[in-house]
């Protein structure tokens, strides 16, 4: 049976892990590359790097970032933030990213995704999502770290994204980001529910059972959490061992 | 020296890697003379298989391959190993390696999330010597949505995933194949790798 995965993601700005609270508020808080390798031993089953860095020399570092972490780490690799080309793209898989996350350049330019497939494989196309709700069952896409409402609606946008080619999807809740009373079960459920392709749950995560109740709830096939393994309030581990004591499959 | 055939593929620096991490000498080549001269040949791969056959037919690589797999330990991953069966489905119908009797399809189950993306258990159908030192939970990193279909006589290992997913495969010889990602799969998958490297030619 293919288990449910745990990926850490670890937000990088200027080749320095940071975090921020709803996107704002951020602090330095340490080496991606040791980051990684210790996700790597508490059994992360991915990795992603979002890079926030807005200069061109700071993609630069990132790129040496993934490149030193793919000798260490044997487990799939995502890169995201600032790929706004195909040519982004191609630098990022060379470096050693077995995938990339593309997010505010896709909703500008629904055609990198396709593109994006077309040349690499679908597989290594995530299309990142930040949505909000603005009514009953009904949300929004919004780019730039969650600042524009580009007043797309979410099913319709994560259905596009399915038909261009992307491989998997990695729904944010706005609402729920940075929270940490939970992934937004009702967004997460819609949008599984409207897609084949995997979905990975992110922002919210705030306690050990968060995990698990995305995956009794819903059908989602990962979930992704920053700040909560960050700050060491909980180890990958630790939610696998819940996650199994529940019944859930997991590695 | 392990031969990684470069055949303007994907992500093939991860195998290097892992590779290196391991110890082990390799070289990204497109050139027959070091596919010749290699003690083994990983034939590594993503992507559409029509386009990956296109690559190897204009690379000239094909007969070199095939002469090769029968004298020294190869294997191909991921796309790599669906090459080398005798056809595939993906888009139209279309030749490949023939080393191992078979063919590629769609992962064809309506309730499934395609591509089968993460990390399956693998299930062990018949010995095999990529699988010295594993235990009985194991698991493997995949991604894909396309899937062999094999005599259980070349059926090694599976997953499920849905159905029987074709994990490892063979020829009885020296011909290998996987379908999940060992330069991916942590610890699992750089055993698999390393037990690879010490098959005897």
């Amino acid at each position: 049976m293919l288990a449910k995965r745990i990926i850490p993601c670890i937000d990088v700005r200027d080749g320095k892990v940071v975090k921020g609270v709803n996107f704002e508020g951020i602090k330095e808080v340490g080496d991606p590359v040791a980051c990684a390798c210790e996700y790597n031993e508490q059994g992360a089953d991915e990795i992603v790097f979002y890079d926030i860095t807005a200069s061109h020399e700071g993609r630069g570092v990132m790129l040496d970032v993934v490149r030193e972490t793919a000798k260490k780490v044997f487990v799939p690799l995502t890169v995201g933030g600032g790929i706004k080309t195909v040519d982004d793209i191609r630098d990022t898989l060379r470096a050693g990213a077995d995938k990339v996350s593309v997010n505010s350049q896709a909703v500008q330019n629904p055609q990198l995704i396709k593109e994006g497939a077309d040349i690499f494989g679908s597989q290594c196309i995530c299309v990142g999502v930040d949505a909000k709700a603005v009514g009953e069952n009904k949300w929004t896409v919004f780019i730039n770290g969650g600042r524009i409402d580009m007043k797309l609606d979410l099913i319709d946008w994560v259905k596009k994204c399915e038909q261009l080619g992307a491989g998997e999807i990695c729904l944010n809740s706005i609402d729920t980001d940075g929270v940490r009373g939970g992934f937004d079960l009702n967004m997460l459920k819609a949008v599984v529910d409207a897609v084949r392709i995997p979905v990975i749950a992110s922002g919210g995560a705030g306690k050990l059972g968060d995990f698990a109740d995305a995956f009794l709830k819903t059908d989602c096939s990962a979930a992704l959490a920053a700040s909560l393994f960050h700050f060491h309030e909980l180890t990958v581990g630790q939610v696998k061992e819940d996650c199994r004591s529940k019944g859930i499959i997991v590695r | 020296m392990i031969a990684i055939v470069d055949y303007g593929a994907g992500n093939i620096f991860s195998v290097k890697n892992a590779l290196d991490h391991l110890g082990l000498e390799s070289r990204l080549t497109d050139k027959k003379e070091d596919l010749i001269a290699a003690d083994r040949i990983i034939l590594p791969g993503v992507g559409a298989f029509p386009w990956a056959m296109n690559m190897l037919s204009v690379s000239g690589l094909v007969d070199t391959i095939k002469e090769q797999a029968a004298q020294k330990p190869f294997l191909g991953i991921c796309l790599g190993m669906q090459l080398i069966f005798d056809k595939s489905y993906e888009f139209e119908e279309c030749a490949g390696l023939g080393l191992v009797g078979g063919y590629v399809d769609k992962i064809n189950e309506p309730d499934l999330v395609i591509p089968h993306m993460g990390w399956n258990k693998l299930e062990y159908n018949r010995d095999c010597r990529l699988f010295d030192g594993l235990g009985n939970d194991e698991y493997v990193y995949f991604v894909h949505s396309y899937k062999a279909f094999c005599d259980d006589k070349n059926l090694y290992a599976y997953c499920t995933y849905g159905s029987k997913v074709p994990a490892v495969v063979g020829d009885g010889k020296f011909v290998y194949g996987c379908q999940f990602h060992p330069e991916k799969s942590g610890e699992t998958g750089l055993k698999i790798l390393k037990n690879f490297a010490e098959l005897r030619p």
